[in-house]
């Protein structure tokens, strides 16, 4: 299935790409899945996806918990936690 | 219930008048305005970048509001935050909050500003004579969320 996938400050600089549409391989189901899949891609998305470094996923605009299911069609988004205010 | 992104500047003073002005039976009106600080973690401040989720960042507001007018007895609130690039001193956010008495006024206008702290999809960058880096959230800031969370 096909999903778009966003990503933010720290994170979009760190990978250098602020989205992408991406094909899901067939074990990427939740967002812990999909997180140890970018972490393959080595260098800044391992040290982002499976390094010390806390990432927060949104799906569809809303703040989900790791074992988040995703959907065909889902805008899926990465950021470090949000400091506004 | 209003909730606006904008890198321009907001006139405080006129949005609290409009919000007093809205209900004749409104007894109460409570602001926040958070700032840019000159100084963090000891680090001289020259500028201050903020990033946001477009579409995101308004539903979490939106729905920070909604939590807020279900639990307290309020009128109507309004939550305005600046992003882009902004100088010490510069107003970052306002928060303004009416109802017939202050108690559910001052109530709710702190926990809108608690939860825009955690669950608004903002991000700070700082600039400083030193370089620039990313503001790293703070621990006490999520304490500040679960006082308000029913046990």
């Amino acid at each position: 299935m096909q999903i778009t996938v966003l990503y933010f400050a720290r994170l979009k600089e760190s990978l250098k790409y602020s989205t992408e549409e991406m094909l899901l391989p067939e074990n990427v189901s939740d967002i812990a899945t999909l997180m140890t899949h970018l972490a393959t891609r080595g260098g800044a998305w391992q040290e982002m996806f499976a390094g010390k470094q806390l990432v927060r996923a949104a799906i569809n605009h809303a703040l989900v918990t790791n074992d988040a299911k995703i959907k065909a069609g889902d805008e899926v988004a990465f950021f470090p936690p949000v400091t506004g205010g | 219930m209003t909730v606006r992104v904008q890198t321009e500047d907001f006139d405080a003073g006129a949005e609290i008048n409009r919000m007093r002005l809205i209900r004749p039976d409104t007894g109460a009106v409570a602001a926040f305005i958070g700032q840019v600080r000159d100084l963090n973690n000891g680090d001289r401040i020259t500028a201050l970048t903020l990033e946001h989720y477009p579409g995101m960042t308004e539903k979490a507001l939106e729905a920070i509001v909604e939590q807020a007018k279900q639990r307290w007895d309020i009128f109507d609130a309004l939550v305005v935050h600046r992003v882009g690039t902004l100088k010490p001193t510069d107003q970052i956010v306002l928060v303004v909050v009416s109802g017939a008495h202050r108690g559910e006024a001052f109530a709710a206008c702190e926990f809108i500003m608690d939860y825009l702290k955690t669950e608004a999809p903002f991000w700070k960058k700082e600039q400083t004579s030193a370089g620039e880096h990313w503001v790293e959230a703070r621990t006490s800031d999520d304490a500040a969320r679960e006082r308000w969370i029913k046990k």
